[in-house]
Order: structure tokens, then C-alpha cells, then sequence
């Protein structure tokens, strides 16, 4: 199996994934950990240099990811350390080979990044969720993030997205229209990252339990552009395809400013919400204008297939 | 191919430097460029000039906006006299171009330049390159420099050469090579130019930069390779370690909201409408902008105050949001994952005790800590107009911006006043 698909695979957390969290005795990780072990996933340690052998929340901390997945047996970190430290603490779980690594920091320089990314394409064991992301959850399951809980149902849309909060947006409104998630992946606002929308798309049409799929960008880039093309030979139209809407945001963000993300740049006409729009209803995707009609828009589709 | 991703703009979130100190930088890494020196004043620019290896020389603004040479930020002139009498005119004015709105920009120093006689002029960047498969730094090398490196672009796209680096393994001086004989070089300068190549890439690595840009990149009439104009921009996640390169930073240059919004940690960016907007995460800002627009509003700003914000800095970006006289009414939406929801209310609270607000303000919460924070609020005896429902927080938003600004025309005093 190539590299690529067998780290895809390892997103498909469950109940039974356990995780272990990198910068857990730091504030937001204590916080974010709480959260994770209220909603049921098993946290079964930390890890902080320096403070290996202590216990925190009622778990172990151990000094390196290495030393972590040894003892608990963990399959996943989860990554909340400041800017500075973060790309090291990536590159050390990508070493000690633990198959899922989510990391939530944001503001970690882009050469940093780009060294990360360079030694993840030439290895098939870790996948890297991130950064500048609130993480995945797996509905009813397994949470590994900074998401609300208790906004998300055990249902049937897989959600993919480059916002944290306007993912929340779309959590609500598929729960609210009855149909629940299975996957909610947040791929994060950087220019570099592990994941893009093509690998998660590949996941959710390999789900059984995902029958329809909603897709959030943003301006700047080429990803969604990218993505439209993948669906359109691997999600033909047919007895398995899978509905996909959509929600671009950025229709009105002026040209040549930076919003926030890094990645949210239009320059020379590429990497406008216009072309992104437009080359996702060409592939079939139902595209909604408006942030708030995105669970109506997936459960219309779902409806009229 | 995203060359000018921050060339053309000052974008808040790439910092840009002033061409005298790209310069210095580049002469600091052994890559030459004509002599220059900056001056504050008419007489400093006579001094300079008459003190320059040429008689003639080119007067620089110093502002940073693209299109200077257009609207006479750039010209040559013939006599120290000369550089002095139009140093006067630049200095302490406005420069006016395309990229810089109406206001156009202060010019404060001019750069005083020896006149070189570029023979060959060609186009070289570095920047970083976004695919999935491709990414990371990239050369970008063209022989047609000297000239507007998007039309190229478009019009012949095989002028455009590039080298990507691995970063692993570092750039090669095979690549440079190269790309310095795809670009045309003479065989004579290739290796001058390769040597360059690797020089700035040195510079780029070790800066952090996310774009450097030579346009041109000229061998002169004496055989010599020099850069003649540079715009270097820097990432701004690495300001951490790059306290040098960001104390270069010319506030002067960028909209004043958006000094004072850094000031605070916050990330805003004026607009020009009437709706303040303050939103956690940016492609929720962005959306709240857009549902605003799909409602007939115009929105003021984008503003995201991001997951770890505190009270105080709510504070902050109301006031920010507020000092902006055209704003006319103001939409809250925070959908709290990592932001918790009653910081966001005691920041609200704390803003209209202290800020007197008299503008409406609509309030849409949602997840974290939320019914703590309605609790707060509503304890609090403030009339905000609240709401669950994005659509309906909008749609409210804009009605009120209307209200306001119906009876602002009629001379009609309505009060919003918030009764603590």
C-alpha cells in the first residue's frame, strides 16, 4: 500500500485509540485534556521534557514520546506546545513512529514547518493532523483536540476543514438537522501541513459509516481546487457516491491582505473564493453561499440523491 | 505561482522593510547592489549624492508600496543639487500610488542611489512554493527582469524558470548553475550569478523570510552582476527569533487601527463599512464578514480575536472597533471551542462600563462556558441585543447599522445606551 494511504488509515480513531498528549502539564494541555477524558477518549499519559516520572490529572509523564508509547501503549499525541518547540515535538513523534500525531499550535514559523512536512512525505508510519488546528473527533468517540464536545452526534457527515470555529458552525448545524457526524477533521490554516483535504476526503469515502460530506475552505492556495479535481474521478456519480456541499469563506475579504491564516492569501487572481466556488460546482460539490445554510445545504443533497 | 504574495501590499502579517535596509542585508550576505545610502533630510541627500562614485544618481522614496517609479517615488537626477531639491519635495509627503488607497503613504527618508547602467537585466525571487507534493522554497529565475514579472507570467509562462530546494539536502550549487544558464546569463557571469543564488537563499533560510525578490537582477555595462532593487518580506511566526529583523519594522507605513490592534495581540484589518465585526478564528471572521454582506451590510472590519484571547483583550478590540467613527453598529459571534465563552462576556461587560458605548450591539455565543456567559450578561442588566442564530444575528446587525444610520442623517438622536 503506498505510503500515503496507510497513514490515512491511522486516522480512523475509535474509542479503543489511545492517546497520550505532548505539553500536557501546560495550561491549555491540561485543559484540552480534561475536555478529551470527560468526552471518553483514553488519555493514558503526558509528555513533558524534564518532568518524566511525575504524575498529572491521575497519569503518567514521560520525557520523550518514545518512552510514552512504550509504557501505555499509545497511538496517538496529541500536540500542545508553544510555537518555538512545536515542529521538535512533531519531528519526535514522527521518530518514535506513533501512527497518529494531532498538533493544535499555531504561529510555527513556515521553514519549520516545511522541514516537518519534508521528513513526513518520506516516511509511510505517522500521520500528522496540523497545525493551526482544533484536531479530530470522531462523534459519540474518540476526541483529540480543542473542539467543544458536546456540539457534535454520532451520525453520518465527515467534515473537513481549514477553520476551527466555522467548523463548530457546521458540527451545529448537521446536529441540528438530524444528521450527526462521523469524522470532523479541522487540517488547519497553515500553508504547511500534514493533511490536506484530499486525504481526508479519500477517508470519508472509504467510510462506510460516512454517506455525506461537507467541505469548508478559504482564500488562498490551490487546495480546493485540488480536491474538486479528486472528487471528480474518485466520487463519480453513480450507486457510490457520495453527496458533498460545500461553504467557501473569504467572498468578501479584499485582495492582497493576509486574514488571519497563512494560507489565506489571494494574489494575481489565484486563490479567490470565485475560482475555488466555481471549480467545486463543476466537479458536483453543492456549493452554499452563506456560512449559515451549510447542514441544509448536505442534508438537501443527501435528500435529492 | 504565488511571486508576489506580499510584494504588492503590506500585508499586516508578512513584515516588510524599507529597500535601503533590503540593501544593507543583501551587501551583509556578499550580494552587491548599487551604493546607496538613506537620508532624513535635503541636505544629508547633497551630502550622499555628492560623495557617490557617479555624478548622476536615483532618488528613492522610502515607502513601502509598489508602483513608486510611476508616480515619482523613483527618479534619476543629474546634480547633488538636484537630489537635494527633490528630497525636499519627498520628504514629509505622501506618496500616492495604486497600493496605497487615497491617504497614500508617509515618505520620511529617501534612499540616494549611485546611477549604474544595467546591460542585461533579469528577474530572480525566492519565495515558497504551497502544492501538496511540491512545497518549500523555490528559485524563480526569468530573463526578462527589470519589468512586471505577472505579465510575464502570463504571456510566457516558459520565460519563468524554477529550481525547487530540498531542504533536507540543501540548495546545490549544480542548481544554481543551472538555473543561471536557463535564465540567460553570459557564460561569463554564470557563476558569479550561481554564487549569488546560493548567497540569498543563505539569507532567506537564515531570516526566515517568505519572499526575496530581486527585480532586477542586473549585469551592468562593466560585467558586473549586482541587484538594483530588492523587496525582502519576513514571516511573521518567526518573530520570535528574529527580534533584529522585526525592530525594523516601519509602523509609520502600515493603518494606524492596525498598529494599535498589534499592540493588543489582536489580528484586525480595516475595512470600510459600517458593521464592526469581532469573531473568534480567522475563516469564521471571514464568513461573519460574508453573511454580513449576503444581508445588504458592509462590514467595518475583520477582526479575530483567537483562542486564547482574555477579557482585557476583548476590552482592547472593542475599543479598537469602536474608535473607527464609521462603525455604526457591532456583531459579536464567537463560537467558543478553546475561547470560552464568559471571558468573551466579561470582556464585553467590562467594555461598556468603561467605553460608554452608545452603538447597538448584537451578541451571537455559542460552545464553551455559553450559558455561564449568558448568565453574566444577563446579570449584568445590559440591553444587547443577543441572539443563537448566525443568520438572525446578522440579518439584526444590519438593521441596527441602518437605524443608526437613518437617524444619524435625520439629525435624530436615538439612544442605545446600555443601563449597567
Amino acid at each position: 500500500m503506498p505510503r500515503r494511504a496507510r497513514t490515512c488509515l491511522s486516522i480512523r480513531i475509535r474509542k479503543s485509540s489511545s492517546r497520550k498528549i505532548q505539553g500536557m502539564t501546560g495550561k491549555q494541555g491540561t485543559f484540552h485534556a480534561m475536555g478529551a477524558m470527560d468526552y471518553g477518549t483514553q488519555v493514558v499519559g503526558g509528555v513533558t521534557p524534564g518532568k518524566g516520572g511525575t504524575t498529572h490529572l491521575g497519569l503518567p509523564i514521560f520525557n520523550t514520546v518514545g518512552e510514552a508509547m512504550e509504557a501505555t501503549g499509545a497511538n496517538a499525541t496529541a500536540i500542545y506546545v508553544p510555537p518555538f518547540a512545536a515542529a521538535k515535538s512533531i519531528d519526535e513523534a514522527v521518530e518514535a513512529e506513533i501512527p497518529l500525531a494531532v498538533c493544535i499550535t499555531e504561529g510555527i514559523p513556515e521553514m519549520d514547518m516545511v522541514q516537518v512536512k519534508t521528513k513526513l512525505v518520506r516516511q509511510g508510519k505517522t500521520r500528522l493532523i496540523g497545525p493551526n488546528c482544533p484536531g479530530i473527533i470522531r462523534a459519540g468517540q474518540c476526541k483529540i483536540g480543542i473542539m467543544p464536545a458536546d456540539i457534535h452526534t454520532d451520525g453520518i457527515i465527515g467534515i473537513v476543514s481549514k477553520s476551527g470555529t466555522l467548523t463548530y458552525e457546521a458540527v451545529q448545524q448537521t446536529s441540528e438537522v438530524g444528521l450527526g457526524q462521523t469524522y470532523c477533521i479541522g487540517i488547519g490554516g497553515d500553508a504547511f501541513s500534514g493533511t490536506n483535504f484530499i486525504d481526508a476526503l479519500e477517508l470519508f469515502l472509504q467510510d462506510p459509516k460516512t454517506r455525506g460530506i461537507l467541505m469548508i475552505g478559504e482564500i488562498g492556495g490551490g487546495a480546493e481546487e485540488a480536491a474538486s479535481e479528486y472528487l471528480k474521478v474518485h466520487n463519480p456519480q453513480g450507486p457510490n457516491h457520495k453527496p458533498v456541499a460545500g461553504f467557501i469563506a473569504g467572498v468578501t475579504a479584499p485582495p492582497g491582505r493576509r486574514m488571519g491564516h497563512a494560507g489565506a492569501i489571494i494574489s494575481g487572481g489565484k486563490g479567490t473564493a470565485a475560482a475555488k466556488i466555481a471549480a467545486m460546482k463543476d466537479a458536483g460539490i453543492h456549493v452554499t453561499n452563506s456560512p449559515a445554510e451549510m447542514g441544509k445545504t448536505i442534508l438537501r443533497a443527501i435528500i435529492n440523491k | 505561482m504565488f511571486i508576489r504574495t506580499a510584494a504588492a501590499t503590506v500585508a499586516r502579517r508578512q513584515l516588510s522593510i524599507h529597500e535601503y535596509m533590503s540593501f544593507n542585508l543583501l551587501n551583509q550576505y556578499g550580494v552587491k547592489t548599487p551604493e546607496g545610502h538613506m537620508a532624513t533630510s535635503p541636505e544629508q541627500a547633497f551630502d550622499i549624492a555628492k560623495n557617490l562614485p557617479t555624478p548622476d544618481c536615483v532618488v528613492k522614496a522610502q515607502v513601502l508600496a509598489g508602483g513608486r517609479g510611476l508616480n515619482g517615488g523613483v527618479k534619476i537626477v543629474y546634480s547633488p543639487e538636484d537630489a537635494k531639491a527633490l528630497a525636499e519635495q519627498m520628504i514629509g509627503s505622501d506618496l500616492i500610488t495604486k497600493q496605497t488607497g487615497e491617504q497614500g503613504r508617509p515618505c520620511e527618508k529617501v534612499f540616494v542611489v549611485e546611477r549604474r547602467y544595467p546591460r542585461r537585466e533579469y528577474y530572480f525571487a525566492i519565495t515558497m512554493e504551497r502544492g501538496a507534493t511540491k512545497f518549500g522554497p523555490v528559485l524563480v529565475g526569468s530573463a526578462s527582469g527589470g519589468m512586471n514579472i505577472e505579465e510575464v507570467a502570463a504571456t510566457n509562462p516558459e520565460a519563468i524558470i524554477k529550481e525547487h530546494v530540498d531542504i533536507e539536502a540543501g540548495l546545490s550549487m549544480e542548481q544554481c548553475k543551472r538555473l543561471a544558464s536557463k535564465m540567460g546569463f553570459p557564460a561569463y557571469s554564470q557563476d558569479e550569478a550561481a554564487d549569488y543564488f546560493m548567497k540569498m537563499y543563505k539569507l532567506f533560510k537564515e531570516k526566515d523570510c517568505s519572499l526575496l525578490e530581486i527585480n532586477p537582477l542586473a549585469e551592468d555595462s562593466t560585467g558586473e552582476v549586482l541587484a538594483m532593487d530588492a523587496k525582502i518580506n519576513f514571516d511573521e511566526n518567526a518573530a520570535y527569533r528574529q527580534k533584529d529583523i522585526f525592530e525594523l519594522r516601519d509602523w509609520k507605513q502600515e493603518d494606524e487601527r492596525e498598529v494599535i490592534a498589534a499592540q493588543s495581540d489582536l489580528n484586525y484589518i480595516g475595512l470600510d463599512g459600517n458593521i464592526g465585526c469581532l469573531v473568534n478564528g480567522a475563516g469564521l471572521a471571514m464568513s461573519t464578514m460574508d453573511i454580513i454582506s449576503l444581508h445588504g451590510g458592509s462590514p467595518a472590519n475583520f477582526l479575530d480575536v483567537g483562542g486564547g484571547a482574555t477579557a482585557d483583550q476583548v476590552k482592547e478590540a472593542f475599543r479598537l472597533i469602536t474608535s473607527d467613527s464609521k462603525v455604526e453598529a457591532i456583531l459579536v459571534n464567537i463560537f467558543g471551542g478553546i475561547m470560552r465563552c464568559d471571558v468573551i462576556a466579561q470582556g464585553i461587560i467590562a467594555a461598556a462600563k468603561e467605553l460608554d458605548l452608545k452603538i447597538p450591539i448584537v451578541v451571537r455565543l455559542q460552545g464553551t462556558r455559553v450559558d455561564d456567559a449568558k448568565a453574566l450578561i444577563g446579570q449584568s442588566g445590559l440591553k444587547i441585543l443577543s441572539c443563537d442564530s448566525l443568520d438572525e444575528a446578522a440579518k439584526m446587525s444590519v438593521k441596527m447599522a441602518e437605524i443608526v444610520n437613518l437617524t444619524k442623517n435625520q439629525n435624530f438622536q436615538v439612544d442605545f445606551s446600555l443601563p449597567i
